[in-house]
């Protein structure tokens, strides 16, 4: 393989992973808009999206049992707001962003419990684990392109659904201004229960789509987590395209340090991003610097 | 200065506040003699080994506590300060350096004891760094990745430092995972134990277990006194007034940004102190020391203790621990620790043994102590 | 040479300049308010004095020493002590224990000292109780001494936080709107203290609205308006300086007399 194959193999290798770091990105920055929650619970949504519709394509047949566990893990993702958040708005975000944690780690738990420790995976939406097409040159699965598809769907629907529904609008309302949100009639605990809904359901299926890349195991959900909030922060918190942006980089950055690191140290790299992010340039790259004060002064 | 001369505070005026600190000092020891007594009476005293190691995690938990409810730095980062003050130690006390010994500084080094002869595994000599050198390089290494990661994320507020830490904590985490120095995913083994004359170590050995636990009592117990001190002092002042309005308490003249570090170093190097005892205590170490599910625990059970009751952190850290390695939590050990982070900070975030002392601060006012409000005003 | 001396400093805010060139000097042993309208600066003068803001250009000198631009704490330090016009007591420590965080940067036992209780932090602990009370009886709140910062009344807690930046032993004290919120018998009684604080050789530069106040106990007055220097002078002078009279009431007023005799 070429230099330059081998540079556009982990260009690829890099939005693929990237995409998946997107959309937990973008949940995080649906819950961060309406509620000022940072949820590290997100990337168990993922894994639960993953390993539900894995036992649920053993009996139904696989678009009905992904449909499944991202209508199931959007509903979970609704009550958990519901639970857990709703009556708890008098504390400090510090308080309920421990809270998520807390909950990654009993999702987690139940998750082990509930399957086991063992690595499972979707089969391929298309084709198997050794059909392969060619795309720029490069040889990918089509598997990858229905990671990108996906995305790219999620993306564009999210971006018309905040930008021209009434819904949409009025969940950026809500993170924008809360106080005038409630004067203009709009039910923020429903917005706050919808955002979670809605990054539930999303994170589900992209831990759908990915499960044949990268397989699904209940563990895999904290690592996602922390580096889909490292996407988040770099494209800068409360711009949720931008967190698009700062999934691919994260994941991109992420595939071409193996070629500098030695591969035991990958996942560094992401947690280096965001270590550099927040302290050099706390709002992102594309966040409003004066919006929510990250610094002290 | 005679225009200030006002009224004199009594003396008294600190008199209740140590007051307590002596009660609940006495009530620890107390209760970690009457554990010991209990447990051979029993005929359990293994189980010594256990409540050992939990008051040697405690002490990472009590500088957790004291920076988390004083200075209101939460650092899920504590986890990778433990393990690099264990690894530097178990590094350091297993490798072999005979090959320095050409050298004339190696030479130096070995006379001066710093480096000393001890048998490995298989029985052969090697050339190692002696348990103090490796402690004082441990800790300096801690004072400095401390200082280094503290400066930039203190800066940030809230749960933007607590995020900071978190990344911090999975770096380590990581780096010691891949690398074989650290022994990957096993971690190392075969360290020694630390001698002190002839007749104290600290070491697994089964026959020291009962003078190993009451080392390890009576460090847990030196920290938690100093703290306390620290709390009651100046310095705890300053950190409750950063933590409370900053800016004020810049204006008032208080460097805060340098207080604020050193808070978070002073906490960091108790969490590598822990590491290091412990690390001689097992004769070991391993990576999910460094672990975030390690740095949650700690602050759950810091949390649990009560935000600001460093001796309550220690009694419920002690306890939850010991019960962890006893294995009382089976497969839901990390679930345990969910738990109960989930529920003590959704109701009541200053932990439950708050209002505990709330109830006995009411005894005590009722007592006595009500018609005068106990700074000796006019 | 003057306490304070300010020249021509400027700070901006994006597109609007909240102090345009001001340059004023206190002297030591003054009592001198600085007044406007709101928005005319005031604030962010103090703030720039006191370090909370950095100057884009011009000078803050203190006691012959550039400060411009140096944080607050070292400000502080140097003897330039400030109150803030919200509420800043430390409401999770006692009242006695406000004033004593004021003793901070007189004071110097560290983490060492601290945690060991060496005599001497011992003997310092104490000495900063003794201090902490005095100026809290100072101000007349001694009685309250162990209550809770948060437990106190609007009132009560503007003079901790008096006495709080008296325990810094300023030799300036900046007070922002200290009369603010304020009934009229409490303002007197601040008027009064005021000027006590005055006598026990501390320099006072106030930020006020009321009038009566101001009047009442300045040597000297500065009075700003959209970030510039209307005036400055004597409470006569200024009560009859018709650019004075404009900004407060509207150019129409402009050549009225105030006729305030005596």
């Amino acid at each position: 393989m070429g230099q330059s194959d081998l540079i556009l193999q982990y260009f690829l290798s890099g939005i693929t992973k990237g995409s998946i770091y997107a959309v937990v990105a973008i949940g995080f920055n649906l819950i961060y808009s309406a509620t000022g929650i940072l949820n590290f619970a997100q990337g168990e949504f993922v894994m639960l999206g993953g390993m539900l519709a894995v036992s649920l394509a053993l009996i139904l047949p696989l678009p009905v049992a992904v449909a499944g566990a991202v209508v199931f893990v959007a509903l979970l993702g609704g009550l958990l707001e519901l639970v857990f958040f709703r009556r708890l708005r008098g504390h400090s975000i510090l308080h309920l962003v421990i809270i998520t944690i807390g909950l990654s780690i009993l999702i987690q738990e139940a998750a082990l419990h509930v399957w086991d420790e063992k690595v499972r995976s979707l089969p391929y939406f298309t084709g198997n684990e050794i059909s392969s097409i060619r795309l720029f040159g490069a040889a990918v699965s089509p598997q990858v392109l229905w990671v990108l598809g996906t995305v790219a769907i999620i993306v564009v629907f999210l971006h018309i659904f905040l930008k021209y529904t009434l819904r949409g609008r009025a969940m950026r309302a809500c993170s924008s201004n809360p106080e005038a949100a409630l004067l203009a009639g709009i039910n923020i605990a429903n917005m706050r229960t919808l955002s979670f809904m809605l990054s539930a359901g999303l994170g589900a299926l992209a831990g759908c789509v990915i499960s044949p890349i990268t397989l699904t195991h209940y563990e895999m959900g904290s690592g996602l987590a922390i580096k889909g909030f490292s996407a988040a922060i770099l494209g800068g918190l409360g711009n949720p395209m931008a967190a698009v942006l700062g999934g691919l980089l994260v994941g991109v950055l992420e595939a071409f340090s193996v070629s500098v690191l030695p591969a035991a140290y990958t996942d560094v790299t992401a947690f280096a991003i965001l270590l550099l992010v927040l302290f050099v340039r706390p709002h992102g790259l594309l966040g409003r610097p004066a919006g929510e004060s990250v610094r002290e002064f | 200065m005679a225009f200030w001369a006002g009224p004199r505070a009594k003396a008294s005026g600190n008199f209740s506040v140590r007051l307590r600190t002596a009660i609940e000092i006495v009530a620890l020891i107390v209760a970690l003699v009457a554990a010991q007594l209990v447990l051979r009476a029993l005929d359990k005293e293994y189980c010594l080994t256990q409540l050992t190691m939990a008051i040697y995690y405690a002490i990472v938990v009590i500088g957790l506590c004291f920076i988390m409810g004083y200075a209101g730095q939460v650092s899920l980062g504590h986890g990778a300060f433990f393990a690099i003050g264990g690894y530097t130690t178990a590094v350091l006390t297993t490798s072999d350096f005979s090959r320095f010994e050409a050298a004339a500084w190696g030479r130096l080094l070995k006379h001066l004891r710093v480096l000393v002869v001890r048998q490995d595994m298989y029985g052969a000599d090697v050339l190692s760094a002696a348990p103090w050198a490796a402690f004082a390089l441990a800790m300096a290494a801690t004072l400095v990745i401390a200082a280094l990661i503290g400066y930039p994320a203190l800066r940030l507020k809230g749960h933007y430092l607590t995020m900071a830490t978190l990344g911090f904590g999975l770096i380590v985490y990581k780096i010691i995972l891949g690398s074989t120095i650290t022994g990957t995913t096993d971690g190392i083994v075969g360290v020694p134990a630390w001698s002190f004359g002839n007749f104290v170590a600290i070491s697994g050995k089964s026959a020291g277990r009962v003078h190993n636990y009451y080392i390890a009592s009576s460090i847990a117990l030196l920290v938690l006194v100093l703290l306390r001190n620290l709390v009651h002092s100046r310095v705890g002042r300053a950190l409750r007034a950063i933590h409370d309005h900053e800016t004020a308490a810049n204006a008032m003249g208080i460097n805060t940004a340098r207080y604020k570090l050193k808070a978070f170093v002073a906490s960091a190097l108790l969490a590598a102190l822990a590491g290091v005892l412990l690390t001689h205590y097992t004769g070991g170490v391993n990576p999910s020391e460094a672990s975030a599910m390690k740095s949650v625990r700690y602050v759950a059970l810091a949390t649990a203790g009560g935000s600001t009751s460093l001796w309550g952190a220690a009694a419920v850290s002690i306890v939850l621990n010991f019960l962890s390695l006893r294995g009382w939590f089976g497969s839901y050990d990390n679930a345990v620790f969910g738990a109960l982070l989930i529920t003590i900070v959704s109701l009541a975030p200053e932990g439950p043994l708050k209002p505990l002392g709330q109830v006995l601060r009411r005894f005590r006012r009722r007592g006595g102590e009500d018609a005068r409000s106990n700074d000796g005003a006019s | 040479m003057a306490l304070l001396e300010v020249q021509n400093v400027r700070r901006a805010f994006g597109g609007v300049v909240a102090v345009d060139q001001v340059s004023f000097s206190v002297e030591a042993g003054q009592i001198k308010a600085i007044i406007g309208p709101n928005g005319a600066g005031k604030t962010s003068l103090f703030n720039l004095i006191s370090g909370l803001l950095k100057p884009e250009s011009g000078r803050v000198r203190f006691k012959g020493r550039e400060i411009g631009g140096r944080k607050p704490y070292q400000i502080a330090q140097a003897g330039l002590a400030r109150t803030f016009q919200n509420p800043s007591l430390f409401l999770q420590i006692s009242v006695l224990e406000n004033v004593m965080v004021g003793q901070h940067c007189r004071t110097r036992s560290e983490f060492a000292g601290c945690s060991l209780r060496t005599p001497g932090q011992r003997r310092e602990e104490r000495a900063m109780r003794d201090s902490a009370l005095s100026r809290l009886d100072f101000v007349g709140l001694a009685g309250h001494a162990a209550a809770p910062a948060g437990a106190l009344a609007f009132g009560q807690r503007r003079m901790v936080e008096l006495a709080r930046a008296l325990a810094t032993e300023p030799d300036l004290l900046l007070l922002d709107e200290p009369a603010s919120g304020l009934n009229m018998r409490e303002t007197d009684g601040l008027g009064q203290l005021i000027e006590k604080i005055r006598d026990t050789g501390i320099t006072v530069l106030l930020v006020e609205h009321d009038m009566s106040l101001v009047m009442d106990i300045s040597d000297e007055i500065l009075v700003l308006d959209n970030g510039a220097t209307i005036a400055e002078g004597s409470p006569q002078a200024i009560q009859n300086d018709p650019n004075v009279i404009a900004v407060y009431l509207g150019s129409d007023f402009k050549h009225a007399s105030t006729s305030q005799e005596s």
